[in-house]
């Protein structure tokens, strides 16, 4: 036996299959196919969890996702925070405990694996009830390739919870037949388990399918591109307002019906009907034929539906009309519920009666699932017949069927699903034809009266009246609301939290919005609804990133040499996706004794640094030398073959975009290098302007960064290491002058070896394939063992070139910074007639004496390194905000060389206050610095040639 | 995710391309000729309407060519070229 309140037959469970599970330190029994909701109530526990706000006791109001009560926190098999217990499969060995709203992350990491999926379809059919079948069957049929996801462990909607007959059969049968033929066609896919979250542009919709714990993937998320969608999304019933209607054991008509007939489980013996829709009446025959006691239908319409009236009358069951529930008794579990005489127009009340009951289902009618149509901008009306916004106008490709289209009956919903199928194939160019729908029971459309609000008889009393309930959020805080002035429903929303639970209003959306039009006095149509986002229900963060985790999130880019580089025990930098070497610490030193030994090294002895990751843009072409004079500041068409030039680049603004080195390798070939991280942006500022400014110009870029491995050799030794590892180059200076190159052999390797300083000593770079890079580094580091060669990072290749005042463009340029304000004008030609930016720089606004300019920082003597981002103000002490700032640090270092930290900054008319003494706010103090000139140290150049 | 019509690759996912703001704000043929006024115009002003828009694109993931597309800002729907069909493309062949 599976629970007191299971019944001995019918069901979609397996009664062979035993489950066992726990919740909240119960052990407890199921069967599968249960979800744990239907678990529970099998047992008899209502009782899941309790409010966020008030704590007071939760039950289980739905039988599916748009359940806003029974959360539960899953602690075995994986801990998972705020699940609904009427989604949540039941498994053995499954743990779970009701939660208070809000649940936990688990601390340890999630061993399960998830998945991304991209497919791409004719027909995309939602949901794979009546309306979604029948699609998907006129679709396939007429030969479009098909998908059906739906969310629910087995096919059916609302037909696994309804008891009906199809073809005088089961009605389940049909669906047995109509999934069979779905899954023996090659061009159609199923998906149960599939929920789809979210409906975006040009109908890319989003999917997470739930495959278990035993799957290889735990989820995955399907991303379809879908030709047509056929929304067939069902519908959600609603709740109904009155005092005290949160009580475990209130439950949604059609979910009781539900329980009785997909799970075998009577939520209780004897049960209050409140309706204002013929629905419930079903539930209330369904559940009477099942055992339960009905102690009364309560419909709040003057008249009831004579055919179901009638039926009631049969089985003797009390219909109250012109009645509503106004008050419920008890605490862990609905004990009994008050009826009144209800006029729905005045609100006026009647003497109360109660009514003994461990079960009341209520019934509001029914909210169409709209909310992928309306994330698709599909419109929404308000439909006074049908109480309920429906879609309207029309979205191309997409078509809402069966109960999301507002429909009611089986019969409607298996007629509008083929209608929808068929225009989807139609509209593909495909002939399809609907199957002779299957004969359905003989029922009349049901009709409904909406009702928004039972009044309190106790005027006065607190806030009891919930209209969202897993927001604890109730009429008295829409009252607040409105009192306050507020008069959008998204405004309200955002005010009372309404809506922004984890079932994002579901049952508590149109309720509200109706509640609000009646205290504005307004029409429920003119107030509409809050806007439906994605996703449709919660989607865990491991859904969505898939693999797409650790090292698979972002690339990490590495270089020829890095596995040296992490044999030296060097820690690592990122620069965009690089990773660069930062420093190599010999044992015992901390990263500032390492830095100053390395730049020791560098500018007395000899270093080596990993550049590699420079970027690298090969131009080619008859035009390329026009072309460059184009994109940088300075001439580079006069560039001799063998020769190198530094260049600056701008954006059309005149701000400094990226700089590097140009080297001339052909008649009509140059090779070009930019910032690490900016190597991809600087293609595309070059591809942008080649291709739509100056298509005329033949010249074409590719980027060879992975291509070429670049090893720096650095300080008045470097020459002496060459000597010994380079062949085929004549070394000294007159015949290999600054700023050219040359081609060479080291390690039996064919280099290009350029003279090229970028911490003012001489130095050298040497490229080679990027395979032979760690070949050539090991060559070189062994020819300069001998005088000590020292490996550098970038942290000190950082100091040394701000002891030289170079700036680095990203950290000493944010974009607001022209050539002339870093004291560069001499890369700006004169003599070009237009490159870019050439125009801006006489721009009133770059002209200005007061644009902050790249100075130099010396602390005062015994004062620290200055944090980069230091402000630097004028006055000695703070004055009253708004404090004026002149600027603020850009870079900052210790150094051998000067004996004293140093800076870079960009100040207000810096160059006209070199000398000047101002304060850089460190923390709570003013610490006086002097500004000088950016270039510290060998003003004159000697140390370039060795 | 917007359907994105690559002249070259046919349509693709938003994700494979980089917007470019506004198309057909051609650059001055001589930079220096024109005003201050002028030069701000080229260089800060673009159009930011509700509707129709017609706006460059590259297929970075792609052919990594720039292309123009004419979309409607407040519903995404990509309109065909329409108009710029003779218009000579912004674009190198």
């Amino acid at each position: 036996m599976s629970g007191p309140f299971r019944l001995d037959e019918g069901g979609r469970i397996d009664r062979e299959r035993p489950v066992a599970f726990r919740f909240d330190g119960r052990d407890l029994q199921g069967l599968a196919g249960d979800t744990l909701a239907s678990a529970l109530l099998a047992n008899g526990v209502h009782q899941v969890a309790t409010g966020i706000r008030y704590g007071r006791p939760r039950g289980i109001l739905s039988a599916g996702p748009e359940e806003p009560n029974a959360l539960v926190q899953i602690e075995k098999p994986f801990p998972e925070p705020m699940l609904t217990a009427t989604t949540v499969e039941l498994a053995d060995g499954l743990e779970a405990v009701g939660l208070p709203g809000q649940g936990r992350l688990s601390p340890d990491p999630d061993p399960a694996r998830y998945d991304a999926v991209h497919a791409h379809c004719d027909v995309l059919v939602v949901g794979a009830g009546p309306a979604g079948l029948s699609a998907a069957l006129a679709a396939a049929r007429g030969g479009a390739r098909v998908v059906v996801a739906d969310a629910d462990t087995e096919f059916g909607g609302g037909l696994l919870g309804s008891g009906e007959m199809l073809d005088h059969a089961p009605a389940m049968e049909w669906v047995e037949r109509a999934r069979a033929e779905l899954a023996r066609r090659t061009e159609v896919r199923l998906l149960p388990r599939t929920t789809v979250t979210g409906h975006y542009d040009a109908n890319y919709l989003v999917a997470v399918e739930n495959r278990g714990d035993d799957a290889f993937t735990r989820q995955r998320t399907w991303h379809i591109r879908a030709h047509e969608v056929v929304l067939a999304t069902g519908a959600h019933e609603r709740p109904l307002v009155f005092a005290d209607n949160d009580r475990p054991g209130t439950m949604l008509a059609g979910a009781a019906r539900t329980y009785l007939h997909r799970y075998a489980v009577l939520p209780g013996r004897r049960a209050v009907v409140f309706t204002t829709d013929d629905g419930a009446y079903t539930a209330a025959l369904d559940l009477c034929g099942a055992g339960v006691e009905i102690a009364a239908v309560v419909d709040a319409r003057p008249e009831p539906p004579p055919f179901w009236a009638k039926r009631c009358a049969e089985q003797g069951i009390p219909v109250r009309a012109g009645h509503a529930v106004v008050g419920t008794s008890g605490e862990e579990h609905v004990t009994g519920a008050s009826i009144a005489a209800f006029d729905p127009d005045t609100g006026a009340l009647g003497p109360e009666e109660h009514h003994d009951c461990d079960l009341l289902l209520v019934s509001g009618g029914w909210n169409p699932a709209v909310h992928l149509y309306s994330q698709a901008r599909g419109p929404l009306a308000y439909d006074e017949a049908a109480g309920a916004f429906l879609p309207s106008g029309s979205v191309p490709g997409v078509h809402p069927a069966g109960a999301a289209a507002g429909l009611r009956t089986t019969a409607q919903c298996l007629s509008s699903g083929a209608v929808a199928g068929v225009q989807a194939a139609s509209r593909l160019g495909l002939e399809a034809s609907a199957a002779p729908r299957p004969e359905t029971d003989p029922h009349p459309v049901p009709k409904g009266r909406p009702l928004w609000l039972v009044p309190d008889p106790e005027a006065g009393a607190p806030g009891r009246q919930f209209v969202d309930l897993a927001r604890d959020a109730t009429v008295a805080d829409i009252d607040k609301a409105v009192g306050a002035g507020l008069t959008s429903v998204e405004h309200i929303k955002r005010f009372t939290t309404i809506g922004t639970g984890h079932d994002q209003g579901r049952t508590s959306g149109t309720v509200s919005s109706g509640i609000i039009a009646g205290l504005l006095g307004a029409d429920l149509s003119e107030v509409g609804t809050t806007t439906f986002r994605a996703p449709y229900s919660p989607v865990s963060f491991a859904a969505l990133a898939g693999r797409e985790r650790g090292e698979l999130y972002d690339p990490v880019r590495v270089t020829a040499m890095h596995d040296w580089h992490v044999e030296r025990g060097a820690p690592f930098e990122n620069v965009g996706q690089w990773k660069r070497p930062w420093y190599y610490p010999r044992p015992g030193e901390d990263m500032e004794a390492a830095v100053l030994r390395e730049c020791r090294a560098v500018r007395t002895g000899v270093g080596m640094q990993d550049v590699s990751t420079l970027g690298k843009i090969d131009v080619q072409g008859p035009d390329a030398a026009a072309f460059l004079d184009l994109v940088y500041t300075n001439m580079m068409s006069t560039l001799k073959l063998g020769r190198i030039r530094y260049g600056l680049m701008c954006t059309a603004d005149g701000m400094v975009f990226d700089d590097g080195t140009v080297m001339r390798t052909g008649e009509n070939r140059y090779l070009a290098t930019t910032t690490s991280g900016g190597a991809a942006g600087v293609l595309e500022h070059l591809e942008d302007w080649l291709q739509t400014e100056w298509p005329h110009l033949r010249v074409h870029l590719t980027s060879v960064t992975e291509q070429w491995a670049t090893i720096a050799l650095a300080g008045p030794r470097s020459r002496e290491v060459l000597e010994r590892a380079c062949t085929g180059i004549d070394l000294d200076n007159a015949d290999f002058p600054f700023m050219s190159w040359r081609h060479g052999t080291i390690a039996g390797r064919r280099a290009r070896v350029c003279r090229i300083s970028f911490s003012g000593e001489l130095a050298f770079e040497v490229n080679v394939p990027w395979w032979h890079g760690r070949q050539v580094w090991e060559a070189l580091y062994a020819a300069g063992e001998p005088f000590g060669i020292t490996p550098y990072g970038t942290e000190t290749m950082h100091v040394l070139r701000a002891e030289k005042g170079f700036p680095i463009v990203g950290q000493d340029t944010d974009g607001t910074v022209t050539p002339q304000d870093l004291g560069m004008g001499w890369a700006v030609s004169k003599k070009k007639a237009d490159f870019i930016g050439s125009r801006s720089f006489s721009r009133p606004d770059n002209t200005r004496t007061d644009r902050k300019q790249l100075v130099g920082l010396i602390p005062a003597a015994g004062e620290g390194v200055l944090p980069e981002g230091t402000q630097i103000v004028g006055t000695r002490v703070l004055p009253e905000p708004p404090v004026p700032m002149l600027g603020h640090v850009t870079s900052s270092y210790r150094s051998a060389t000067l004996g004293t930290p140093f800076a870079l900054a960009l100040v207000k008319g810096g160059r006209d206050r070199i000398g000047q003494t101002v304060y850089g706010h460190v923390g709570d103090r003013l610490v006086p610095v002097e500004i000088t000139d950016p270039v510290f140290y060998d003003k004159e150049g000697a140390r370039r040639d060795g | 995710m917007m359907l994105i019509p690559c002249p070259w690759c046919g349509p693709r996912n938003e994700t494979e391309f980089h917007y470019g703001g506004q198309a057909d704000v051609a650059c001055p043929g001589d930079p220096h000729a024109v005003s201050d006024a002028e030069w701000a115009g080229f260089l800060f002003f673009r159009d930011n309407p509700k509707g129709v828009f017609t706006e460059r694109w590259m297929h970075r993931s792609g052919c990594r060519r720039w292309f123009t597309v004419r979309r409607d800002t407040a519903t995404n729907e990509i309109h065909d070229a329409g108009a710029h069909e003779d218009e000579e493309r912004t674009v190198t062949v």
